[in-house]
């Protein structure tokens, strides 16, 4: 026990305090760390070069948490027009002077590295529109929807041209998500729903070719069992053998013995799935429900319209991305290239989603400074 | 507003986020459910049939690794191949203790440190029963002597995989490059599914430049495993697409003849058909034994290599950077007579010196007591420097380095090849822009000597040189021949014009008859050793230099800590021939090799020799493409 202006605390809770970092959220977020990065030992062949990498990718995220937790939310509210604009340019950017990579023209090469701004709008978006309408005294309205609907297809347009169908959702979803938590009418929610369904056709013709096979195959794997099927065949039969106990951690056949394909990245989920079972998986969905659960309640306690519906749309952001990503592998979605979030091997999107609860992190102390 | 109506909304606005957030909650422990139902069904329903299917799954498809094009030359000379290379490989679940086979296994063959590091790292990521290679390149008695004692080492095979292999070696390697083990960076410049069987790309050279045409398309095979892994029988096959074979341009008789030529001695010769671009030889000396590379080199050889003062890795010919000396003074000559700032006729008495007018200092020529009554022609035959410094000071700077650049002067040239740099054409904006100083009328002497700040490549000065021939006809070089369409012709590429240097016909002459001068007239600088003894069936015009520079100049940043002992001029020597119908135009460039008649010239007319069959020269027995 220390005492800090007179009053006693533990010396574990008066650090957190002074890094401005939330006790839950951090214990939450560490136990999924760890346990993804035990199922990527696994996944990986029981490489330790990956396990060493994506180690230092943790630190640096980490890092990048806590550097975003020191962001007082009244700063993040002001960067947010200016985030938003020189994202929506470094997109721009892209489409311009992109390094292609595997086909897609994603990367930026600022010359000592290289980054997706896609990435930043993760972020940007949801903090735009939440700033957008913490500036409007009431429930958005028709006129609200004018400015925030562009806000979010403008950037999600982008994205969706370089290709990135992944990121482009996961962007849009942030952005609409703010508008649903401020409170938007239902009947424009149905409405949307219905534009949403009007633009498919128009989606369909504006995909690429492996674009569109992913989602033909998703209802029908068994027409491609070495291409695009041939993921989610193996991948179901990893999750199916996995049974309710698993076949335990390194024991799984389907992705020791190579069957599983991209078992370190996108399908990550199968290869835990396959060695912890049916229990295992319903722990990691607990775990995934607490995490958002306890980002939310964050918000539910936020101090200004703009923190809590940051907070509230980066929380559920997190849940889409788990929610795609587990549905996708488990054949209810289409292959659309979307990380097992904080538990996939790779780098950039672990970031973001790090710097995002430092964000929550510091709407979390900006609660208890007022409090006190 | 008053504060308590703010208060209001935002107790308002609170409650509708709060019943946003609840029935969120709500629809994610909804969505939760139904995954789980679905991971159930999955896992609890069908896990019989899953189990079923995952003990069944006995198909995987493997990649096959397509096979690389060859590289020949332009007679059909084998520049790079592939051949069936033995490698020791090892299947961990057969052989036991590790350790133990180990040790045994150097009795029979050399087991370096970074070949067990290799071995043990690859140990780590292989599937079940994948063999896994510890020594490449084994020689004939190695693999008879394991081959003999198979039965004592259990899960050790001897495989034979293709590998490249460079059967001109050294004498090539810089123009050819080669192949090494693919790299992460390698990985970050290609599609890493395309070489998910290869185990070489292209690292530098031709190699390099066209890994694309090279490499080919991987296929695949579907395969039957049991339930260990273990691969039983192949069930469909998808061949993959082999790379292209290329020809170059280069003549492989005459490349080896130029290496020959430079005796040892460290330096790059460049040869170009003026009529088409075509390189005929590229040499830097000395090379380096690329086959080294492809096996994986040792660290300790390649430090070696990397210290070695002769510097072979170095690609003298498109990477280093030389001032061209006098071998300028053709192109400062013409772009005088373009300006009109003198005539062919004009005379001037060269002096051992030149003074800018109201000036102290004295700019000196190489030949101490002058020059005597010189014009145009004869400056360029004796390479009067003073009066060079007299046209450059009446010309200025300005007038001089459009022509200098209309000869590539300061640019890539973009042959195709890897490593090539542009050298330095100086002018006002230049040094503006490097150095932040105003230019200085000495400078603009000193550059038209082709000293000072200037820089250029063997390759630019053989450039020039072609340009020379051809009368300002400037085609873009290249190494890249023809390319097999896949039916066994070959799809020869055309030559690609570039914007021609425009002169009057009558200042090309007398640049010309200079050049014939230089060589075939009794004071010309390269009379010593090519005019008093020419060739019987053709001409040659040809320039020396003789540049003054430490090492390789400043702009080189290579390695300074290792400047070589002696501090001797770079001969220089650049030419085409025949001097009336030229076929060949050479560049040759001895490093510290002293004086470019004395030393650079021979080497020039040996080549030339060699390719146009001169007395002099060895005879090849090789068709001309002409």
């Amino acid at each position: 026990m220390i005492s800090v202006t007179g009053r006693e605390m533990p010396l574990g809770q008066w650090v957190l305090g002074r890094l401005r970092l939330d006790g839950v959220l951090l214990v939450l977020i560490g136990v999924l760390l760890l346990v993804g990065l035990a199922v990527l030992f696994s996944a990986s062949g029981e490489s330790m070069i990956a396990l060493e990498r994506q180690t230092m990718r943790i630190g640096l995220g980490v890092a990048a948490m806590v550097l975003a937790a020191q962001i007082p939310v009244r700063t993040l509210r002001s960067l947010a027009p200016w985030l938003f604009v020189a994202g929506v340019a470094l997109l721009l950017a892209v489409m311009v002077a992109g390094e292609v990579g595997k086909g897609a023209r994603r990367w930026l090469d600022l010359g000592f590295m290289r980054f997706q701004p896609s990435e930043i709008m993760k972020l940007a978006v949801p903090m735009m529109v939440a700033w957008y309408l913490s500036t409007r005294n009431d429930r958005p309205r028709f006129r609200d929807l004018l400015v925030t609907v562009p806000l979010i297809l403008v950037p999600v347009f982008l994205i969706m041209r370089q290709p990135d169908l992944g990121t482009a959702m996961l962007v849009g979803a942030a952005g609409f998500l703010v508008v649903f938590l401020a409170g938007l009418s239902w009947r424009w929610f149905v409405g949307l729903g219905l534009a949403a369904a009007a633009a498919i056709p128009a989606l369909w013709l504006q995909m690429h070719d492996y674009q569109r096979q992913r989602v033909l195959t998703l209802f029908n794997p068994e027409s491609d069992p070495l291409g695009t099927g041939y993921h989610i065949i193996q991948s179901k039969i990893a999750i199916g053998s996995g049974g309710l106990y698993g076949k335990g951690w390194l024991n799984g056949t389907q992705s020791h013995l190579d069957f599983l394909p991209e078992r370190s990245t996108d399908f990550i989920f199968a290869v835990y799935a396959e060695e912890f079972g049916f229990i295992g998986v319903a722990l990691l969905l607990l775990l995934y429900f607490a995490i958002v659960a306890r980002g939310l309640w964050i918000s539910a306690l936020a101090q200004d319209r703009f923190a809590r519906l940051l907070g509230g749309s980066l929380a559920l952001t997190f849940a889409v991305y788990m929610v795609v990503n587990i549905a996708m592998v488990t054949g209810l979605l289409p292959v659309v290239g979307v990380p097992l979030p904080l538990v996939s091997y790779g780098g950039t999107s672990l970031v973001t989603l790090m710097v995002a609860f430092g964000i929550l992190m510091s709407i979390a102390s900006q609660k208890r400074l007022v409090n006190r | 507003m008053a504060g308590r109506d703010d208060y209001g909304q935002e107790q308002q606005d609170q409650q509708r986020f709060v019943v946003r957030i609840l029935l969120a909650l709500l629809l994610l422990a909804a969505v939760l459910l139904l995954i789980g139902w679905r991971l159930s069904g999955l896992q609890v329903g069908a896990h019989t049939h899953f189990t079923t299917l995952s003990e069944n799954n006995r198909l995987r498809v493997e990649p096959i690794a397509p096979s690389r094009g060859v590289i020949r030359d332009r007679n059909g000379q084998l520049l790079a191949g592939n051949r069936a290379s033995y490698q020791l490989e090892v299947t961990v679940e057969q052989a036991g203790n590790l350790d133990d086979l180990l040790e045994r296994l150097h009795d029979f063959v050399e087991l370096s440190d970074a070949d067990i590091e290799r071995f043990r790292r690859g140990v780590r990521q292989r599937r079940p029963f994948q063999p896994v290679l510890l020594k490449a390149g084994l020689d004939d008695t190695t693999v008879a002597r394991i081959a003999v004692s198979r039965h004592e080492l259990p899960g050790v095979e001897i495989e034979a995989r293709p590998m490249r292999f460079y059967p001109l070696g050294d004498k090539f390697s810089h123009v050819v490059g080669y192949v090494g083990r693919i790299n992460e960076q390698d990985l970050a410049r290609v599609d890493p599914r395309a070489y998910a069987g290869s185990s070489h790309i292209g690292k530098i050279g031709i190699e390099r430049y066209y890994e694309d045409l090279l490499h080919g398309r991987p296929g695949y095979r579907q395969v039957e495993v049991n339930a260990q892994g273990r691969v039983i029988r192949e069930l469909s096959v998808t061949p993959p697409e082999a790379g292209t074979d290329i020809t170059l341009t280069i003549d492989a008789d005459l490349q080896r003849a130029a290496y020959r030529s430079l005796a040892g001695r460290r330096g790059a010769i460049v040869a170009l058909d003026p009529n088409n671009g075509e390189v005929l030889a590229l040499v830097s000396a000395p090379g380096f034994d690329p086959e080294m590379f492809v096996h994986g080199i040792s660290q300790a050889a390649f430090s070696d290599l990397q210290s070695d003062p002769a510097r072979p890795l170095f690609n003298r010919a498109l990477t280093g950077q030389y001032p061209p000396g006098s071998t300028v003074k053709p192109l400062v000559g013409l772009a005088a007579l373009d300006e009109g700032i003198t005539t062919a006729d004009r005379r001037m008495f060269a002096r051992g010196y030149f003074q800018i007018p109201g000036h102290e200092r004295r700019y000196r020529d190489w030949r101490r007591e002058g020059h005597g009554w010189v014009d145009m022609s004869r400056a360029i035959a004796v390479s009067s420097d003073v009066y060079f410094y007299d046209l450059a000071h009446t010309m200025g700077i300005d007038r001089m380095v459009p022509m200098l650049g209309a000869f590539g002067l300061g640019q890539r040239v973009g042959i195709d090849a890897t490593g090539e740099r542009a050298g330095i054409l100086p002018s006002r904006d230049w040094k503006r822009a490097t150095h932040d100083q105003v230019w200085f009328p000495g400078e603009t002497l000193i550059t038209a000597i082709g000293q000072g700040y200037m820089l250029s490549t063997p390759l630019q000065m053989a450039d020039f040189t072609a340009t020379l021939a051809g009368r300002g006809q400037r085609i873009q070089p290249r190494l890249l021949q023809s390319m097999d369409n896949g039916n066994g012709e070959l799809e020869r590429l055309l030559p690609q014009p570039r914007e021609p240097v425009q002169a009057a016909p009558e200042h090309w002459d007398t640049i010309h008859e200079s050049l014939i001068e230089a060589v075939h007239a009794r004071h010309g600088t390269a009379w010593g050793s090519i005019g008093s003894r020419p060739p019987t069936n053709y001409r040659i015009a040809g320039k020396t230099g003789t540049s003054q520079v430490f090492g390789l100049g400043q702009d080189e940043e290579y390695d300074e800590d290792e400047l070589p002992r002696h501090l001797w001029d770079h001969a220089l020597f650049v030419g085409y021939a025949p001097a009336d119908d030229p076929q060949i135009a050479v560049a040759v460039l001895v490093e510290h090799g002293g004086s470019g008649g004395r030393v650079a010239a021979p080497v020039a007319r040996e080549v030339m020799d060699a390719f146009l069959k001169g007395d002099a020269g060895m005879t090849l027995d090789v068709a001309e493409d002409e």
